[in-house]
């Protein structure tokens, strides 16, 4: 069965303030949905909501994979059930290893007494670094501790192409890219295009979209999204901004919960 | 059979027991004279706990050691904590040595490594020369009373630049709680030498249930140049308690580097202390403890500066799990004259527990101008966006906390050059994290 992923309603608060105020998007397997808006519009919130960080609660509505609520799950069941998010800013977690990390993240997703044999895990992660042009040496250096900006990016890439996600979800994966490792995020990416595979790209500029061309475009702002489109919406923002679409629709402040 | 030491503290007694096991006469008097310190010194106090309130007068009776024929004599538990293959071992069960092995080859190379018993009569004026040289008798109670009943024990003597490539090791343990276990540890490496002693000190937890204390000292001579790498394992049941005082004299461009895992199950008084006399002596103290149930412990690490452009690091690392506590104090004291002596140390708590308490106190103590010094303390509970970011990768929590929880002790653990404790520790540890 083709990925289907749903997002009904969904609404969103943190602190008791609402971000989200009733989004609605549909990404079937094959398609690449792209967020933009301008900064403090709630993008990255719906990101964080829909993968369950703590600081989030959802007051309404749901976000369905292939029927299932993963709103109702854990944020471990979420990423197990096929949602990944490649966060803005990954932690850092001193003494583990990435490839330690990794392999646990793979094993995680497999039954006891079939975890993957270390030689495959290898072949695998040294595999998939290479690709992302990524120094060998990373596989040994604590999670994310002392990674620069792009090679921490780098890294939510390679995670993403070893755990195999239905539904990929970017958050601002190409803030402090330079145009090389941004090449390099966006063929790893375009790589893991698949007639399986939805993913949603959140972004504020449109260049990350010359290198990963998506099929639908939408623009989020007071917590909605207000206008979708194709590809040609992408490329008539990146000309003129965003104040004709707030023109249009007659928003003065585009933000949400900013106090 | 098994000779009754009734009141440790009492000199007949105490140099009764040392002549029926044959002790030399200088010995038999420093037992009797420790014995009459031991019943007017008092406890160490160590900084906000209050060790007075422990039992400490289970330290129990001597009973004579029976020799092991071979080590498959050692319970299961004991003996995977012998690194595979070893020759050079020394087994402590109780009161004194079961097993002691030194290759052909380092025998012949002029090195001792044997039970401290033994060497007393052996090696005595070799012996004699450094005994409660740095830790003296007359510190303290605990200092006295364990002058007064030390047993089994090990000797390790390292010849002029004599280079031991292989780890020694010890294991001493304890499966009767009325037995004395008292080892005393010594190690002299002669000038330009070079070595590397291992012990584990555990309870055969299925044996021993009742209270009992573990009054222990290791001393530490590096001479000029030479290098002694330490490191210990101590993991004694939730009835006992274990005060260790370890204490090295660091002379001209020494090195020691002592790595100690204070992983006991009962109340702990931890002491890790390098006196850098020489000139360009240089000493590095990891520490590492995991604290659960009611576990009291005191951990502390010391670095005290004579030698000009000497150089101290030390690193405590501990886990508080329960209603554990834990005071971590570190002391560097750079001593007048001193010049340009660096001396670093970090103090760090992972606390899992509100009820858990975890205090790091560093402290410094210059008494000269001309040098450098840093130090780094925190306690703090695990990061919930640490979590957060693992399981957004589909780790499970209690996966996700574990990796958090290892990978906190991991810059100590990792740096263990000696294979066999490294795993020894990775075990111990992982009993301690999980159970």
């Amino acid at each position: 069965m083709a990925t289907h992923f749903v997002i009904d309603g969904l609404k969103a608060e943190i602190e008791g303030k609402e971000i989200l105020k009733g989004i609605n998007l549909e990404i079937k397997g094959g398609e690449i949905h792209a967020i933009m808006g301008p900064n403090g519009t709630g993008k990255s919130t719906l990101a964080s909501a829909l993968m369950g960080h703590p600081k989030y609660e959802v007051t309404e509505g749901t976000a369905t994979m292939d029927g299932e609520d993963l709103l109702e799950m854990e944020v471990d069941e979420r990423a197990r059930a096929g949602l990944f998010l490649a966060m803005q800013y990954p932690s850092e977690i001193p003494g583990v290893t990435n490839s330690d990390f990794l392999r646990s993240a793979i094993n995680a997703r497999r039954e006891e007494g079939s975890e993957i044999s270390l030689i495959r895990f290898i072949r695998q992660m040294e595999g998939k670094m290479k690709e992302l042009e990524m120094n060998p040496e990373f596989a040994h250096r604590y999670l994310n501790e002392g990674f620069s900006g792009g090679e921490k990016k780098r890294n939510e890439i390679l995670q993403m192409m070893l755990l195999d996600p239905k539904i990929v979800v970017l958050d601002e994966i190409d803030s402090g890219l330079d145009i090389d490792a941004l090449r390099i995020v966006a063929n790893g990416v375009n790589a893991m295009r698949s007639e399986d595979r939805g993913f949603l790209i959140i972004t504020h500029y449109q260049r990350l979209l010359n290198y990963i061309t998506p099929d639908f475009v939408h623009v989020m702002m007071q917590g909605r999204i207000v206008k979708s489109g194709g590809p040609e919406l992408a490329q008539r923002l990146e000309n003129e901004g965003y104040d004709w679409v707030k023109e249009e629709l007659g928003i003065v402040d585009e933000t949400v919960g900013q106090s | 059979m098994s000779t009754q030491l009734t009141t440790p503290t009492d000199r007949n007694s105490a140099e009764e027991l040392a002549r029926s096991k044959g002790e030399p006469e200088w010995l038999v008097k420093l037992r009797g004279e420790a014995a009459e310190l031991a019943g007017e010194l008092a406890w160490p106090k160590p900084e906000k706990v209050r060790i007075e309130r422990w039992n400490l007068t289970a330290v129990g009776s001597y009973a004579k050691p029976a020799p092991a024929a071979s080590l498959a004599e050692l319970p299961e538990d004991i003996a995977s904590l012998v690194a595979e293959g070893t020759e050079n071992l020394v087994v402590q069960r109780n009161s004194g040595a079961i097993w002691r092995g030194l290759s052909p080859e380092l025998a012949a190379q002029g090195v001792i490594f044997t039970d401290l018993e033994t060497a007393c009569t052996e090696h005595g004026e070799l012996v004699q020369q450094y005994l409660f040289q740095a830790v003296k008798k007359d510190e303290d109670k605990l200092t006295a009373l364990h002058a007064a009943i030390w047993n089994g024990g090990v000797f390790l003597y390292v010849p002029k630049n004599v280079e031991v490539e292989l780890p020694l090791q010890a294991v001493l343990y304890n499966d009767a709680e009325a037995a004395s276990f008292a080892p005393h540890i010594l190690i002299v490496a002669e000038s330009n030498s070079r070595v590397t002693y291992v012990d584990c000190v555990v309870t055969d937890k299925a044996a021993v249930s009742s209270p009992f204390v573990h009054p222990s000292v290791v001393e530490v001579f590096a001479k000029s140049g030479s290098l002694v790498r330490f490191g210990s394992i101590h993991s004694l049941g939730s009835a006992g308690v274990d005060m260790t005082f370890r204490r090295a004299v660091v002379e001209n461009d020494a090195r020691v580097e002592w790595i100690i895992g204070d992983l006991n199950d009962g109340n702990t008084l931890s002491d890790t202390k390098s006196i850098m006399k020489g000139q360009g002596s240089t000493s590095d103290v990891k520490v590492i403890s995991v604290g659960n149930n009611a576990q009291q412990m005191s951990l502390t690490t010391q670095a005290v500066h004579f030698g000009k452009s000497s150089d101290s690091n030390m690193i405590t690392r501990a886990v508080m799990k329960d209603s554990a506590s834990a005071i971590i104090n570190g002391i560097t004291k750079i001593e007048h004259g001193a010049t340009k002596a660096n001396g670093v140390q970090t103090e760090k708590v992972l606390m899992l527990s509100p009820k858990a308490r975890g205090d790091a106190n560093p402290i410094l103590l210059i008494d000269e101008d001309d040098v450098t010094a840093g130090h780094a303390a925190s306690v703090g509970q695990v990061n919930p966006e640490q979590v957060y970011y693992l399981r957004s990768r589909g780790i499970s929590k209690q996966d996700a906390e574990r990796l958090i929880i290892y990978g906190f002790l991991a810059p100590v653990v990792s740096e263990i050059s000696v294979e066999a404790v490294r795993t020894q520790l990775q075990q111990l540890l992982e009993r301690k994290l999980e159970g």
